[in-house]
């Protein structure tokens, strides 16, 4: 049994991770994470064929530092504005402190001219810890259905 | 019909712009270049080990369709129906005995051979096909398949040269290099840019752009200038190899050259440095080789990142960049775990490759508005182009690109180099 407030943590976990990347605060996004938390991005094409080609891999909350220091200080993308849509998310006991979370995303992006594309859609699977003070994620894993990236994936989803 | 006089300069370094945004012009590379005298880059025999295993897959704008036969070849097709013109197979990939159209249910063996059409004979003796139709003339189209160490490539022409002279010999050293173990494929990566497909190809064969829009690679050190590498190319210089050596320069040179060009540096440093981390796999040490081969290809080393590249040209301006990532059969779990770390750098969202989505982008947005209007490619020089290019500030071979697209255009420039 997972008790409401626990649902409303866990909530305001997915709700303010996805905010935090919508209101390009980059810098804290390693901080939803615990310290040896894995984030991954995947095309589905790959899960449904069982390889293990990702797109994105972080493994530990260090690496995703790096991959937002890359990003800030090397890296030459689309200049662009994030906006998650976010659903509802099944959450199933798996013993201990972790739940597995399950959830769909639409990420749009807008860019300067204001014009909004449908960036990606998709399923985020995670493994939360609500062990801690707030929830953490272990491990989220995002299947992207929009498998065809438009133009190139730079920003976290 | 393209003409000689498009040319501002016979050694191919002015491109005019339009030759990015016309539609004819983009009609007419799929007749000539894509259907003509090439060989194309169709998948890896390690996608289809089984009979039956098929993939579906792009050469041009045309759907093609490969799989294993009986046979135990490769075989590939045109995707298209023989009666209607209809999709045959739909799946990206999957296993099967023959493949059906879901129109009107004609059918075609794994070597593209019409088997049987519903109806032939009519329903109670009456209908049916004309008494005079012939199921052996009417099957998928097939298309010439040869594998070069597991590289497919298919071809439409039946007069191209045998591949590997189309390869020749630099492009043919480095394929068997690459392919010198069985291949265990490991995924896929997909990215939609909205530009011309010949933008792309400019950019794999141009070295200088490398550590100066990709500045991670020169951050951090993987790639600069100052190490050692260069270009291949085939006598024609159609194609191109990119390659750095490893350890082949030092920190300090490479400051002092970025220095002096007035080009920002930083310390930046990774908190966890096991992106970098290297197994030397190969007998020699060329830890980057970007292989392009004319005219949809790609083969990469980056480091122990192993991926192939096909473009997928999708109209005039817009095409889809596939990568399929692989490594070896024998790699050990912990070599396999590092690609996948390694697969970070590359791919739509790698560190060192997605700001090439970005300069096709912006450079197919601006050229749109003056077709007559000319690109320069003159680093490393104008005039003859060399088969070998020992230093690493050159786009030498996007020329080359360039002369060859005109021969087989037809619109070589007046005096044109090859």
């Amino acid at each position: 049994m997972i008790s409401i407030e626990t649902r409303w943590l866990v909530q305001d976990l997915l709700n303010e991770y996805a905010l935090t990347i919508d209101h390009d605060e980059l810098e804290a996004w390693p901080d939803f994470f615990t310290d040896d938390g894995v984030y991954k991005i995947m095309p589905a094409e790959n899960r449904r064929q069982g390889l293990p080609g990702v797109l994105v891999l972080c493994i530990g909350s260090n690496m995703m530092r790096d991959r937002i220091k890359v990003l800030r200080e090397a890296n030459e993308f689309n200049i662009h504005f994030d906006r998650h849509i976010l659903g509802m998310p099944k959450l199933e006991p798996l013993g201990g402190n972790l739940l597995r979370v399950t959830s769909c995303y639409s990420l749009f992006q807008t860019d300067q001219e204001g014009e909004s594309r449908l960036f990606n859609v998709g399923q985020y699977e995670d493994i939360v810890d609500v062990g801690g003070p707030r929830p953490l994620f272990k491990e989220r894993v995002v299947v992207v259905d929009t498998c065809a990236v438009p133009n190139l994936l730079a920003t976290p989803i | 019909m393209l003409t000689p006089d498009i040319w501002p300069k016979n050694d191919y370094s002015r491109v005019p712009f339009f030759l990015y945004h016309d539609t004819s012009v983009y009609e007419e590379e799929q007749q000539r270049i894509f259907r003509g005298p090439v060989w194309s880059f169709l998948g890896l025999e390690a996608e289809v080990p089984e009979v039956g295993d098929f993939r579906t897959t792009f050469i041009g704008d045309v759907p093609v369709i490969f799989n294993r036969a009986k046979d135990g070849r490769v075989h590939a097709m045109v995707n298209r129906c023989a009666h209607r013109g209809a999709i045959v197979r739909r799946e990206a990939h999957g296993n099967a005995q023959n493949h059906t159209c879901i129109y009107h249910r004609w059918n075609y063996g794994l070597d593209g051979k019409l088997l049987g059409i519903p109806f032939q004979r009519g329903v109670m003796g009456q209908g049916g096909m004309s008494a005079d139709f012939k199921r052996e003339c009417h099957g998928l189209e097939k298309l010439r398949v040869q594998s070069y160490h597991g590289i497919l490539f298919v071809t439409f022409s039946d007069s191209v040269q045998p591949l590997e002279d189309y390869l020749g010999p630099n492009m043919s050293w480095h394929l068997k290099r690459l392919m010198s173990k069985k291949v265990k494929v490991l995924g896929y990566q997909r990215q939609r840019i909205h530009g011309n497909w010949k933008l792309y190809c400019e950019n794999l064969r141009d070295q200088y752009h490398g550590s100066l829009l990709h500045q991670f690679h020169r951050k951090f050190g993987i790639s600069r200038v100052t190490q050692q590498g260069g270009a291949a190319l085939d006598p024609r210089h159609r194609h191109n190899i990119s390659y750095t050596r490893e350890g082949t320069d030092s920190t300090d040179a490479a400051l002092q050259a970025y220095r002096e060009q007035g080009v920002a540096e930083s310390e930046l440093r990774l908190k966890d440095t096991s992106l970098f981390r290297y197994t030397q796999e190969f007998p020699d040490d060329i830890s980057l080789a970007i292989c392009s081969v004319f005219p949809n290809a790609c083969f990469q080393q980056i480091r122990n990142s192993l991926a192939a590249r096909q473009v997928r040209p999708r109209g005039v301006d817009d095409f889809e960049l596939y990568w399929t990532i692989f490594g070896y059969e024998d790699d050990t779990d912990e070599l396999t775990a590092d690609r996948m770390l390694q697969t970070n750098m590359v791919g739509p969202a790698g560190l060192i490759s997605m700001e090439d989505g970005e300069a096709v982008e912006i450079a197919h947005r601006a050229t749109l508005a003056d077709p007559t209007a000319f690109a320069v490619i003159e680093m490393g020089g104008g005039g003859s182009i060399p088969d070998e290019v020992t230093f690493k500030a050159s786009d030498i071979p996007v020329r080359g690109f360039w002369s060859y697209y005109a021969e087989l255009m037809g619109c070589e420039a007046q005096g044109g180099i090859r």
